[in-house]
């Protein structure tokens, strides 16, 4: 069972990454939203074995820990608000930009171009002498 | 132009929209011993406010409740912090819980609980951000986006 | 007692509510916003008096015993990060008001600023794991909406990038909650103090270097700091001040406090902190020096600066982290005074650039002082309070033998006072008459935006008067970091 949630924890995580490292905003939110997941079952996972539930009957002896699911549950609110927020900040990056790509760093594309200057300069000088 | 309005889901409302606020409602109170709670409650509701949104737009949204969204927002918050503040004033720790119990004469003993009153602020609070987001999506789910010129 | 530390986080939370309440009355908001910070402020200093006095004080939440409830707690240096905070998000906040923008055309400023102070408040005062992770995303969700109002196209950009990155960090810090969880069985600072010494070495390491990486990324340490030059620039003015000021410190806060305070002194990564600490001051300040933009400049000296902290941090003594707390108060005043010039700066000329500026000292001679000022003090030129940090700091070093940091540090002071010379010369000096966009301001909106910032100017010269009894304020705060004792038996009741 541990074994299962743990690859289930890696999995997401792994599918996370990959879609943040896309250039497509899109992606990038569903990525985040696995990623999230996937640490929320880590979470879960933390708590150690399952067990019965807490608040039920009076005699129950092997119960599963709450706290972690209390925590899992704060964390699972707080991923929602934080999506959706991305969600409204997407749109509204369509809206202005009608395009989904996250758009070029300006100062990596200031380098990149200064850097080709350097290189077509090395170059014109190669072709004189 | 008013979007026609969808006959099947005007009659599901009418079922269903009644019945949902009682639930959410029994979610709030529940919550103190059983699954439930403030935020459940107030997302059933916004669910039953959302098929209104759905059904007539925001206008029906806003017939239905009396109040600005943020009214609701800032009571929520208000009735929360109050609770918290209240144990505070009492020189006690901060969100501390105190049981009322009174007795209501037909219904029987009932007892409330500080922990339930907070969170009916949660409640509120969910159901004013449910309210804002209507009024942020517009005035009918129909009407679609087109974004702003680029000039290109 | 109760009302100490929990107002700090409760009050502003009224306010938000009054003011979501007052809904489009903005002087009604205003009124609530200044006054709800006053008290805080008020309380905070009262909570500071009385902590250096008696020692650490805990709360418990809900009346629930620690390590099972949540609790508050307040030591020397979770007071004194308060009280600066406190009064440097009021001067912000008259200072906003001041200004035609942000605060004006959006009604939602004033409640979210309000949230980011609880936020920030509970950030310091927490004493469980979970609840800075709590606090981190309250903060960090006011941050978002602040970074982005107005919604340009450049904001909508950088503000991406931001949130992403600031998720990022949040899914490690949980996966880091998790993993410490899964060890110990207790998120509980105090508890967890006692526990994770308990633990292998292997995990010990493993646990802190986690949390590194966490902090690192929300405090803009090398080679995590890479989103801040970024996104921090194109917000309004003083969102930009609060976010240089505070948001990165609460990063260094949380850092000094899980390194001292959970991992007992043989797994301290002091060296790779040392060593992160001196590449975070080159290449932040190297970034500045290419830089060409005042507010850019002065978001690169923001990594450069917090590698100083950091420094105090990894030699792990006394000395050390008063010098790292001494430098944070510095910090915290005077790099918000100087994005608050800048925003005036801009406000007067309608640019930023350093080659579009020339002879405003002409045009403005007020803006040119309460730029010099804090300027010099940045660089470290006595007798302002900058300089008595970084003695601070290098004495430290000096006396921990850490010899390479220190001159690492030495250098890296003379490259900011270049790049400070930098914009005073193009902007301040230089021939001509002055730029002038010829949006001039009404008096009463000119006396809130220089009056604020002239208040923070103030208050960073009388940190350089004080420094005797505030050193010693510190160092009493490094010594309660060093000897979690008293820390642990006040939360744990004992």
């Amino acid at each position: 069972m541990s074994v299962l949630m743990a690859v289930t924890a890696g999995v997401l995580c792994a599918t996370g990454t990959y879609l943040v490292l896309g250039r497509q905003l899109s992606r990038v939110i569903i990525g985040i939203a696995m990623l999230g997941h996937g640490v929320n079952v880590l979470l879960v996972l933390s708590g150690g074995d399952g067990g019965d539930p807490v608040l039920v009957g009076e005699d129950v002896t092997d119960f599963a820990d709450p706290l972690p699911q209390a925590l899992v549950l704060t964390a699972i609110v707080i991923t929602f608000g934080v999506i959706s927020f991305l969600l409204a900040l997407a749109y509204r990056s369509w809206v202005v930009t009608a395009d989904d790509e996250v758009e070029d760093d300006v100062e990596d594309r200031r380098i990149a171009r200064e850097a080709e200057h350097l290189l077509d300069d090395r170059g014109d000088e190669g072709a004189e002498r | 132009m008013r979007p026609r309005r969808s006959l099947i889901l005007d009659t599901t409302l009418r079922l269903v929209f009644d019945a949902a606020l009682v639930l959410s409602v029994y979610l709030l109170f529940a919550g103190h011993n059983q699954p439930g709670g403030g935020f459940v409650g107030g997302l059933v509701a916004g669910g039953a406010l959302g098929l209104r949104y759905l059904a007539g737009g925001l206008d029906e949204v806003r017939a239905t409740l009396p109040g600005r969204p943020w009214h609701y927002l800032s009571a929520g918050l208000l009735v929360a912090v109050g609770m918290a503040l209240r144990s505070l004033v009492g020189g006690g720790a901060p969100l501390d819980q105190t049981a009322y119990t009174g007795d209501l004469l037909v219904i029987g003993t009932a007892k409330l609980t500080t922990a339930t009153i907070f969170d009916v602020g949660v409640y509120l609070i969910v159901v004013g951000l449910v309210l804002l987001i209507f009024e942020g999506l517009g005035e009918h789910p129909s009407e679609s986006p087109v974004p702003e010129e680029h000039g290109s | 007692m109760n009302l100490l530390l929990a107002g700090p986080v409760v009050l502003p939370l009224l306010g938000a509510a009054l003011c979501i309440g007052a809904g489009r009355s903005r002087n009604a908001q205003r009124v609530i916003a200044v006054l709800t910070l006053t008290a805080v402020a008020v309380l905070s200093a009262v909570l500071l008096l009385r902590v250096d006095d008696e020692g650490t004080v805990a709360v418990q939440v809900g009346g629930w015993e620690a390590p099972v409830g949540i609790t508050l707690v307040a030591d020397r240096l979770a007071a004194i990060m308060l009280v600066l905070a406190v009064l440097m998000l009021l001067a912000v906040l008259v200072y906003a008001i001041g200004q035609p923008g942000a605060e004006e055309d959006h009604v939602g400023f004033h409640p979210v600023y309000l949230v980011l102070a609880a936020g920030v408040a509970l950030a310091f005062l927490t004493g469980d794991l979970f609840n800075l992770f709590v606090a981190f995303e309250v903060l960090l969700m006011a941050s978002y909406v602040l970074l982005t109002l107005g919604g340009r196209a450049d904001q909508v950009r950088s503000g991406m990038t931001y949130v992403v990155i600031s998720l990022l960090a949040s899914a490690l810090f949980l996966a880091a909650l998790a993993f410490v969880y899964a060890a110990t069985g207790t998120l509980n600072l105090a508890d967890l103090s006692e526990k994770v010494a308990a633990l292998p070495t292997g995990v010990r390491t493993g646990l802190a270097l986690l949390l590194i990486v966490v902090f690192g990324i929300k405090s803009a340490i090398f080679p995590l700091f890479f989103w801040l030059p970024d996104s921090y620039p194109t917000a309004p003015s003083p969102v930009t001040a609060v976010f240089a000021g505070l948001l990165t410190k609460v990063g260094v806060y949380a850092l000094l406090r899980s390194q001292t305070l959970l991992f007992p002194p043989d797994t301290r990564p002091g060296t790779l902190l040392l060593v992160v600490a001196a590449l975070t001051m080159v290449v932040g300040v190297l970034g500045a020096v290419t830089q060409d933009d005042i507010k850019r400049i002065l978001s690169f000296h923001i990594v450069s600066q917090i590698g100083y902290m950091v420094m105090g941090l990894g030699l792990f003594t006394v000395a050390g982290l008063a010098g790292a707390v001494i430098y944070i108060i510095h910090h915290i005043v005077v790099k918000t005074t100087l994005f608050l010039v800048a925003g005036l700066v801009e406000q007067r000329t309608g640019t930023g650039k350093l080659a579009e500026l020339t002879g405003l000292r002409r045009l403005e001679p007020v803006l040119a002082v309460l730029f010099l000022l804090p300027a010099l003090s940045l660089a470290g030129i006595p007798p302002f309070s900058g300089f008595v940090a970084k003695l601070a700091l290098v004495e430290a070093g000096m006396g921990a033998e850490a010899y390479v940091v220190v001159a690492v540090s030495l250098a890296v002071s003379l490259l900011t006072l270049f790049s400070m010379s930098k914009i005073w010369s193009n902007t301040f000096w230089g021939p001509g008459p002055g730029t002038d966009s010829g949006r001039t301001l009404t008096a009463p909106r000119r006396a809130l935006m220089v009056g604020s910032t002239g208040g923070l100017v103030a208050l960073s010269l009388a940190i350089a008067v004080a420094a005797g009894p505030l050193y010693a304020l510190s160092e009493r705060a490094a010594a309660d970091l060093m000897d979690t004792r008293g820390y642990v038996e006040e939360v744990l009741g004992r």
